[in-house]
C-alpha cells in the first residue's frame, strides 16, 4: 500500500468509472455489492409481496386464488375509509401550511438576527427530534385533557404542526445559511423597499427550500400514527389510525389494498421532490 | 450642487466590541474617481456600506450631495452599488436584472426598455439581454452588474472590489474600461480595493485605510512620493526602512541618527528632534556606485545578491546589520556579466536627501 | 410603525420568532411539564390523576429491584446486574435498541458507501430506491413485514406447499429486532449517504500514500470525516427504537415488551396516567442523556483528529 514516493495532490480529484476497485474486482467489492443487493431485497420484498397479494381475490392470507380488484372496490366504497383519508388529507394540508409558515419565520429570525436567547431556542428546536414520539403523543394527550380541548381535527392539526415545525425549521435554516444576502442588499440598493425585496428576491429564491420542506412536512403528517393515535377523537380518525384498528382486528385484505394505495402516493411524492430537485440543479 | 458628492463627518461604526470605522472624516469630490485602499479588515468596505445605507453609523454623519442622509434606507438613496460578488438576481434575465431599479421607480415600460438597452450597449452586452446570469462568464456578469447600477443614473456609483473575482488579464482590461466609462458618463465613482496598483493607476485620489482610520488622502503621486506615515510608505509600493532617532529638523529636512550613521531626508509630519523615526527610501531611488560623489547619505555596503529581472537589476546589499533593496534600471544594453556588481563585492550606497522621507509611526 | 421596526432589529426578530416560540412552548414544553406534574400525582376513585403529590410512581418502578447478576441469551445476549420488572423492561429496551442500531449501522454503511461510489446516474437511481421506503408510511411497512412472516403468510404457505413444517417467525425478541432494523434502515442509509457523498476519495489515496493501510485509512481518515452522518443516523435509529410501539406490537405481539409499548398500555388498557407519565419522563431523560453523550463523544473524536 505505502509507496516510497509521497505524491502531493494538487489537482482536483477526478471521478473514474468504474471505480478503481471495480476494475479489479476484489473480495471487498464483491461483499459491498452483495450487501447492497441483499439490503434492497430485504427492504423491497415485503412491500412487493404485499402489493402482489392486494390483488388476490382470496379472503384469507397468502394463498393465491386469482387476480381481482375486489378489495380496491371495497376500499373505495367504504365511507369510513374515505372519511379517514379525507381527515388525513385535511390535517396534512393544514399542518403543512402552518409548520412551513411558522418554521420559515423562525429560521429567518434565528439565521439573520442575533439575540441572547438564541442558544436556548436552538436546543429546544432539536428536542422534538430526540424526544420519542410516544412521549410527545401522551404529553399532548395529557395537555389537551388538562385544558379540556376536545380531541378531534383541531388537536390533530395543533400536534402535527408541533412535530413538523422543527423539521421545516432545520431545512429552511440550512437553505438560509447558503443564501447570498448581498442579493437583498442589491435589491434595496436599486430602490426596492423591505417588502418588495422580500416578495421579489427573498421569497422566489427560497421557494425550492420552501417546497421541499412542505413536501417533508406533508409526508411526516400523513405518515404519523403514534402521535395521532393519542390525540385523535372519535370520528376524526386519520388513515393510519384506521389501518391500525383494522390490523389489530385481524386479517383484512382491505388493509393490503389501502397500503398499496398509500405506497403509490409515497412514490408520487418522492418523484415530485426528485423532479423539483433536478430542475433546481439545472 | 455641493462641492462634495459624498462627505463623512467623524463617522464611527462599531460591531459588538470591534471598531470597524474609527472617526473617519473625508470628502469625495463631484465627478471624482475615488479609491478606498487598505488591507482586509481596515474599514474600507464598511465605509462603502455606510454610504450605501446597508449599515448605520454608530456616531457621526454622512452627507450625499451636501444633504445629511441620516437614517434614509438604502432604497431611498441616490447611490448605486456594484457588489463584489456582483449579486445578480439568479432568477431574472440580464434584461430584468438591469431593469429592476427603473421598475422600482415606476419608469414607463417603453422608456425602461430603451434605457436598459442603452445601458447594455454601454457595457457592450446588448446581445445577451435574454440570458440568465449563470449562463455568462465572470467578466460578462461584472458588466451586467455595472449596467444594472448605471442605468439608474445615480449621483455616486459605489464599487466594492468589482474586479476581485476576475483573472489577471481581464482585470487589466476592465481597469481601463472602468476608467474610460467614468470619464464618459462623468459621475462620481467610489472604488474599494486592496490592490495598490489598481488604485494608483485608476484613481484621481486615494484614501489609505488602516484599522478603521483614514491615514492619508491624496493623489496617487502624493501617496507614493510623499506618504505621511510609516504604514502608508510600507503599504504602497516597496521601500527600505532605516530606524533611528531624529537629531535635527531644518528647512523641511530632518537628520536621523542610526547606529552611528547619519542620514538626511525630507521631514514628514510630526517629525521633531529627539523622537524615534524611520527613514524611508524606495529601492529605485537608491544608487550603487564605486566612489561616492557626496558625503551625505553615502555608506559602504556589501553586495549580498544580484538578480537580473529584465528592466531592472535587483540587488540586496548589507548596511551594517541591515539589508537594503536597490533596483538599478538597466539603461545600458550589454551582455557583459561583469558589467554590474557581483555578490561579495563592496560598493557605496548613496541617495540624495530629496529622495528619502523621515517618518513617524 | 415601519420606522419603529426599521430602527429596532430586535423587534423584527421578536415578531418573526413569536409564532414558532409560542408553538414550541405551548404545545411541546407545557405538555411535557404537565406530564411531569402528573407523574407525581396519585389517582382518585375514578382512576383519574389527582393530588396528593407523591414519589410513589417513581418508587414503583424500582420497588422490586434486587441484586442478581446474570448473563442470558434471551434477546440475543444480555448482561444484567440487577433484576426487577420495570428495570428489566428499561434494560431490555435499551439493549434491543442498541443492538438493532448497531446492526442497522453495519448493514447501512456498506450500502451507503457503495451508493456514494456509483456514477451519478446510477447514484440517483439508488437514492430513489432508498427514498421510497424512507417516505413510505412506517406502519404500512411494518405491516408488510409482519404480513410476510405470519403463521399463514407467504413464507409459511410456501413452506407448506413444499411439504415442510411451518415455522413461528413472529412474536419473539428476534422478530422485534428484525422489525426495528427493517423499519429504521432508510433512516440510517440516507444520512450516511449524504456525508459519504461529500467525502473526497483522494484523501484515502493520500492516506495510503503516506503509509496507512486500508483499515488505518478508514479508521483515521474516513470515519472522522463521515462521523456526522454516523451520529445523525444512529440517533435517528436509536431514539425511535427505544420508544417504539408499532414494531413491538406487530412483531412482538405484546410478548416481547419494550418500554414504549408498556407506557402506551398505561394510557390505554391499564389507564394509570401518573405511572405512565413517570415511566415516560424517565425514558425521555435516559434517551436524551444517551443521545447527548453520544453526540459529545463523537464530536470529541473529531476534535482530536483535527
Amino acid at each position: 500500500m505505502a509507496t516510497e514516493s509521497t505524491v502531493v495532490y494538487l489537482g482536483e480529484h477526478t471521478e473514474t468509472w468504474p471505480p478503481r476497485e471495480l476494475q479489479r474486482p476484489s473480495l471487498g467489492t464483491f461483499a459491498l455489492v452483495a450487501v447492497t443487493l441483499f439490503t434492497f431485497a430485504f427492504l423491497y420484498v415485503p412491500i412487493v409481496v404485499l402489493v402482489f397479494f392486494s390483488f388476490n381475490s382470496a379472503r384469507s392470507g397468502a394463498v393465491w386464488e386469482q387476480f381481482s380488484l375486489r378489495w380496491y372496490e371495497r376500499v373505495l366504497s367504504n365511507p369510513r375509509i374515505l372519511e379517514a383519508a379525507m381527515n388525513s388529507l385535511i390535517v396534512a394540508l393544514l399542518a403543512t401550511l402552518g409548520s412551513v409558515v411558522i418554521g420559515t419565520l423562525m429560521a429567518l429570525a434565528m439565521e439573520r438576527y442575533r439575540f441572547r436567547s438564541q442558544p436556548l431556542w436552538d436546543g429546544l428546536l432539536y428536542l422534538p427530534v430526540i424526544v420519542p414520539e410516544i412521549v410527545m403523543g401522551i404529553s399532548l394527550l395529557l395537555f389537551f385533557a388538562a385544558v379540556r380541548l376536545e380531541r378531534g381535527i383541531v388537536t390533530l392539526v395543533i400536534s402535527h404542526i408541533a412535530f413538523c415545525m422543527p423539521f421545516v425549521y432545520l431545512t429552511m435554516r440550512a437553505r438560509l445559511a447558503d443564501f447570498d444576502r448581498s442579493l437583498e442588499e442589491a435589491a434595496q440598493d436599486l430602490g426596492a423597499n423591505e417588502w418588495v425585496t422580500f416578495r421579489r428576491i427573498t421569497l422566489p429564491l427560497l421557494m425550492p427550500g420552501i417546497i421541499s420542506s412542505a413536501l417533508l412536512a406533508f409526508t411526516l403528517s400523513l405518515d404519523d400514527f403514534v402521535i395521532s393515535f393519542f390525540v385523535t377523537g372519535v370520528g376524526s380518525q386519520t388513515l393510519p389510525v384506521y389501518i391500525w384498528g383494522q390490523i389489530r382486528r385481524g386479517v383484512t385484505p382491505e388493509v393490503n389494498a389501502i397500503s398499496t394505495l398509500m405506497l403509490a402516493l409515497s412514490i408520487i411524492l418522492v418523484l415530485i421532490s426528485q423532479l423539483l430537485q433536478r430542475r433546481q440543479r439545472v | 450642487m455641493s462641492e462634495f458628492a459624498v462627505e463623512m463627518h467623524n463617522v464611527t461604526k462599531v460591531f459588538g466590541d470591534v471598531v470597524a470605522v474609527d472617526h473617519v472624516t473625508m470628502g469625495i469630490r463631484q465627478n471624482e474617481f475615488f479609491a478606498m485602499l487598505g488591507p482586509s479588515g481596515c474599514g474600507k468596505t464598511t465605509s462603502l456600506r455606510l454610504i450605501a445605507g446597508f449599515e448605520r453609523p454608530t456616531t457621526g454623519e454622512i452627507f450625499i450631495d451636501g444633504k445629511p442622509v441620516g437614517n434614509t434606507p438604502p432604497f431611498q438613496r441616490d447611490v448605486n452599488t456594484v457588489f463584489q460578488s456582483y449579486a445578480l438576481f439568479p432568477h431574472m434575465t440580464v434584461e430584468q436584472n438591469v431593469g429592476f431599479g427603473l421598475e422600482m421607480k415606476g419608469t414607463p415600460h417603453a422608456e425602461l426598455k430603451r434605457r436598459v438597452m442603452q445601458a447594455l450597449e454601454l457595457v457592450r452586452l446588448p446581445h445577451l439581454a435574454t440570458r440568465y446570469p449563470h449562463q455568462m462568464s465572470g467578466g460578462q456578469q461584472q458588466r451586467v452588474a455595472l449596467a444594472r447600477a448605471l442605468v439608474n443614473r445615480p449621483k455616486v456609483l459605489l464599487l466594492d472590489e468589482p474586479l476581485g473575482a476576475l483573472d489577471a488579464k481581464l482585470r487589466k482590461e476592465m481597469q481601463l474600461e472602468l476608467k474610460t466609462l467614468q470619464r464618459e458618463i462623468g459621475i462620481t465613482f467610489v472604488f474599494v480595493t486592496h490592490d495598490q496598483e489598481e488604485a494608483l493607476s485608476m484613481s484621481d485620489r486615494i484614501a489609505v485605510f488602516s484599522r478603521g482610520k483614514v491615514l492619508q488622502i491624496g493623489t496617487p503621486l502624493e501617496i507614493y512620493e510623499r506618504p505621511n506615515c510609516r504604514f502608508v510608505a510600507d503599504f504602497i509600493g516597496e521601500t527600505n526602512f532605516i530606524e533611528g532617532t531624529v537629531s535635527e529638523v531644518r528647512n523641511g529636512f530632518a537628520v536621523l541618527q542610526s547606529n552611528g550613521r547619519t542620514f538626511v531626508g525630507r521631514a514628514g509630519e510630526n517629525v521633531q528632534p529627539g523622537i524615534p523615526a524611520v527613514l524611508s527610501v524606495r529601492p529605485e531611488k537608491v544608487q550603487l556606485v564605486e566612489q561616492p560623489a557626496t558625503s551625505v547619505n553615502s555608506y559602504d555596503v556589501r553586495v549580498m545578491s544580484v538578480a537580473y529581472v529584465g528592466s531592472d537589476t535587483r540587488v540586496v546589499v548589507r548596511l551594517g546589520e541591515q539589508d537594503i533593496d536597490v533596483w538599478e534600471q538597466n539603461s545600458v544594453s550589454t551582455l557583459d556579466p561583469n558589467y554590474f556588481f557581483a555578490p561579495g563585492e563592496t560598493a557605496w550606497l548613496t541617495f540624495p536627501p530629496e529622495n528619502a522621507l523621515i517618518l513617524t509611526d | 410603525m415601519m420606522q419603529l421596526f426599521r430602527r429596532h432589529p430586535q423587534l423584527q426578530a421578536a415578531a418573526l420568532m413569536f409564532p414558532g416560540a409560542f408553538w414550541l412552548i405551548a404545545f411541546f414544553l407545557i405538555p411535557l411539564a404537565i406530564m411531569g406534574v402528573i407523574s407525581f400525582m396519585s389517582r382518585d376513585a375514578l382512576g383519574d390523576p389527582a393530588p396528593p403529590y407523591t414519589l410513589n410512581n417513581y418508587l414503583d418502578i424500582f420497588r422490586d429491584v434486587r441484586f442478581n447478576p446474570s448473563i442470558s441469551l434471551d434477546g440475543g445476549f444480555t448482561v444484567r446486574l440487577i433484576e426487577g420488572l420495570y428495570v428489566d423492561l428499561f434494560w431490555r429496551s435499551l439493549w434491543l435498541s442498541l443492538i438493532s442500531t448497531v446492526i442497522t449501522l453495519l448493514i447501512a454503511f456498506p450500502v451507503a458507501l457503495f451508493m456514494a461510489r456509483l456514477p451519478r446516474r446510477y447514484r440517483n437511481l439508488a437514492l430513489f430506491a432508498v427514498m421510497i421506503p424512507f417516505w413510505t408510511n412506517f406502519l404500512v411497512r411494518t405491516y408488510a413485514l409482519q404480513f410476510m412472516l405470519r403463521g399463514n403468510g407467504p413464507i409459511n404457505t410456501l413452506l407448506r406447499a413444499l411439504g415442510l413444517a411451518p415455522i413461528e417467525l413472529l412474536f419473539t425478541p428476534t422478530a422485534v429486532m428484525l422489525g426495528l432494523v427493517y423499519g429504521n434502515l432508510p433512516f440510517m442509509i440516507l444520512p450516511l449517504y449524504t456525508s459519504l457523498e461529500k467525502f473526497d476519495w483522494t484523501m484515502i489515496e493520500a492516506a495510503q500514500d503516506l503509509g496507512a493501510n486500508a483499515w488505518q485509512a478508514f479508521r483515521r481518515v474516513m470515519l472522522p470525516l463521515v462521523s456526522p452522518g454516523v451520529v445523525a443516523g444512529s440517533i435517528l435509529t436509536f431514539v425511535p427504537a427505544v420508544g417504539s410501539y408499532v414494531t413491538v406490537d406487530l412483531m412482538g405481539g405484546g410478548r416481547t415488551n419494550m418500554i414504549g409499548y408498556s407506557i402506551a398500555q398505561q394510557f390505554s388498557t391499564i389507564a394509570n396516567w401518573p405511572f405512565g407519565s413517570a415511566m415516560a419522563l424517565l425514558m425521555m431523560i435516559v434517551v436524551t442523556v444517551a443521545a447527548v453523550l453520544y453526540f459529545r463523544s463523537s464530536r470529541g473524536e473529531q476534535r482530536t483528529i483535527v
